[in-house]
């Protein structure tokens, strides 16, 4: 049945794309088989929903009149230049890139659109040269499943719905226009519309506690223009420094942490165990650096200020008891 | 199967064929990512088709012959299906959202040549870029020279001495690289670790150096991250921990096995630990935030780090408030 129906819908594509002129509805029924054994009602049905399977899959279907004078004699054609894909040029290294492009996307939605996004290019000519696989070819694995509904909704311009819960309490439906999407510091952002609270506001992807689902029609919103991922960047900034702090690492221990400051020339305070080197850090976040200082244990000491070294004291001592 | 999947097929399909005469129905298979006996469902269909009026000579002809015997696929007499149909807005955009993937992740020598594809396949569909102008891609990857040296060693089979930034320390270590992979916004790489003797997975941004040294060994393949993450990093058991609300970022941060919010507001997690130094770091960092719920002697390792740590304050003269 779905092959009688696949039949049919290709003979109505290749019918009106291969027509110079609108067709008259009666005049594809006549031409295409697989309308031939329908009722007229059943014919009116059918047709209309091919029409409208066709406009999904993206097959630009027109409807007009090929007379100035009598419009009302509507007809149907596919115009090739909107049909076709587009010459496209790509070097066998570009070919490449895109090949290995197409590997990203492993799961979902995504993952059947590249595909078939690939199968067209090679359609249209292009050929990847098998010598180059060369490069890195990273797959990206489970993804925020937030990221595809809202990458979706973004592009028919829909409003969403999800649940959202701020630092995993009062967890709450929102329903928000997503502007913009962005990674920072390893984790995804959306920036959007609040409709409830009349504003716009951060989220972070992981803290999505539902499905994304769309909850309008599409094209029900528009981006203020001065809105920009340069805009998402800035307020996904990490805050700025605000203070120096002075540490003493034990030798060869903590490197991420010692790469972001620089040794000091100060001199070691009296009771440091002798294995320890002084560093100065930058600090924004006072609260966020008391974790990651503990987070040390005895290898890394902060020095100054003592409101600080008073702090992480307190904190470690939490954990001692 | 529904036959618009089979159709936006097709739309591809047919010219694909008729663009590379001869194809095996293998290959056609693995490109639309469909089992061989669908590619022959598929061209039952192609074979009924054609222009109106439906003779013999207006139909698409598939040499059936051939696909029955040697499996190759000649399809002839459909001119008017010769390029494929235009890709769609969600096509256009997996396909640039892909490329600049790999940008983020790749080496200065391979992001010229994405920019240039990127340039050429970017304006494809107008809503499509209009939507990838406002999703950011950026991922955490490695120091432009490592990942040019690992790029050139998944390229040549070579075994790589990297040095690693822990938690703890800095360590060089033998590796043989695989594969990377992107999880969150965060690039990884999938190597066998010579010390170990195990597979290990190691972020692109803790690895500062990496030089060629010698070549790699077969090992297999890499374990499957979707199946076996938890699996891989439960090898020492579940830890559960009670976070409060300032800590529950570590049920969105780690992976957790099961997480329960508790009427009093805390968040309790299940934690696969495969390596107790984590764990002394993960309760350390987070102080009173976090209660250890079993089992009861999984926090030895941070209590007795906080311990040494309180001794080094005291000898400094920072003691805890009240003591004095």
């Amino acid at each position: 049945m779905a092959a009688r129906k696949s039949e049919r819908i290709m003979n109505l594509t290749i019918c009106l794309l291969s027509a110079r002129r609108f067709v008259a509805k009666e005049d594809i029924r006549t031409a295409i088989d697989g309308y031939h054994d329908m009722s007229d009602a059943a014919f009116e049905r059918a047709f209309e929903r091919d029409k409208e399977e066709l406009r999904q899959l993206g097959v630009p279907v027109e409807t007009g009149s090929n007379s100035a004078f009598f419009e009302d004699e509507v007809g149907y054609r596919i115009r090739r230049n909107d049909f076709e894909l587009p010459p496209i040029q790509l070097d066998a290294a570009e070919a490449a890139v895109v090949a290995l492009a197409a590997q990203t996307w492993r799961q979902g939605r995504l993952a059947s659109s590249i595909q078939s996004a690939w199968a067209k290019l090679r359609a249209a000519g292009v050929e990847p040269d098998a010598g180059r696989s060369a490069l890195l070819a990273p797959t990206v694995i489970a993804p925020e499943p937030a990221l595809e509904p809202l990458w979706q909704a973004m592009t028919t311009r829909s409003t969403v719905t999800f649940e959202y819960a701020r630092s995993g309490q009062d967890r709450s439906e929102r329903r928000i226009d997503p502007w913009l999407i962005s990674a920072a510091r390893g984790r995804w952002y959306l920036l959007g519309h609040d409709h409830d609270r009349g504003e716009p506001r951060l989220f972070r992807l992981s803290r999505i506690t539902s499905e994304v689902t769309e909850a309008s029609a599409p094209g029900s919103y528009q981006v203020p223009a001065d809105v920009d991922l340069r805009e998402l960047s800035r307020r996904l900034e990490p805050a700025d420094p605000t203070s120096t702090v002075l540490l003493a690492i034990r030798a060869g221990r903590a490197p991420w942490l010692r790469r972001q400051g620089r040794p000091s020339g100060q001199p070691a305070p009296e009771g440091l165990p002798a294995d320890h080197d002084l560093v100065e850090v930058e600090i924004g976040d006072e609260h966020a650096f008391i974790g990651e200082v503990a987070g040390h244990g005895p290898d890394v000491l902060v020095l100054a200020p003592s409101t600080l070294a008073q702090k992480v004291v307190d904190h470690l001592v939490e954990v001692a008891r | 199967m529904t036959s618009a999947d089979q159709v936006a097929r097709l739309l591809a399909m047919v010219p694909y064929l008729q663009a590379h005469d001869g194809v095996k129905v293998s290959e056609v298979a693995e490109l639309f990512s469909i089992t061989p006996a669908q590619v022959r469902r598929d061209l039952e269909v192609a074979y009924m088709c054609g222009l109106p009026g439906l003779l013999p000579g207006d139909l698409i002809e598939v040499d059936m012959d051939a696909v029955a015997g040697d499996g190759t696929i000649h399809l002839s007499n459909a001119e008017y299906l010769g390029r494929p149909l235009r890709l769609s807005a969600d096509e256009a955009l997996s396909l640039v959202l892909g490329l600049r993937m790999l940008r983020e992740v790749g080496s200065g020598q391979s992001r010229a040549v994405i920019d240039s594809a990127l340039g050429r396949l970017g304006g494809l569909d107008a809503t499509a870029s209009d939507t990838a102008a406002r999703i950011g891609t950026s991922v955490q990857s490695g120091p432009d020279e490592v990942v040019a040296a690992i790029e050139t060693a998944l390229a040549n089979g070579s075994r790589l001495t990297i040095r690693h930034e822990g938690r703890v320390t800095t360590t060089a270590r033998d590796i043989d690289p695989a594969r990377i992979v992107v999880r969150d916004a965060i690039a990884y790489l999938d190597a066998w670790d010579l010390l170990r003797g195990d597979w290990r997975t190691f972020r692109l941004d803790r690895i500062v150096a990496a030089a060629p040294n010698g070549s790699a060994e077969p090992h297999g393949d890499p374990p499957d991250h979707e199946a076996g993450w938890l699996e891989r990093l439960g090898q020492r058991g579940d830890v559960v921990v009670r976070l409060q609300p300032s800590a529950h970022w570590v049920a969105e941060y780690f992976p957790v096995r099961s997480s329960e919010l508790l009427p009093d507001g805390r968040l309790e997690v299940a934690l696969p630990v495969s390596d107790p130094g984590w764990l002394d770091w993960l309760l350390l960092r987070l102080g009173s935030a976090a209660e250890l719920v079993r089992p009861i002697d999984a926090a030895a390792g941070a209590t007795e780090a906080a311990t040494l740590a309180l001794e080094h304050y005291a000898r400094l003269g920072v003691r805890p408030e009240g003591v004095r």
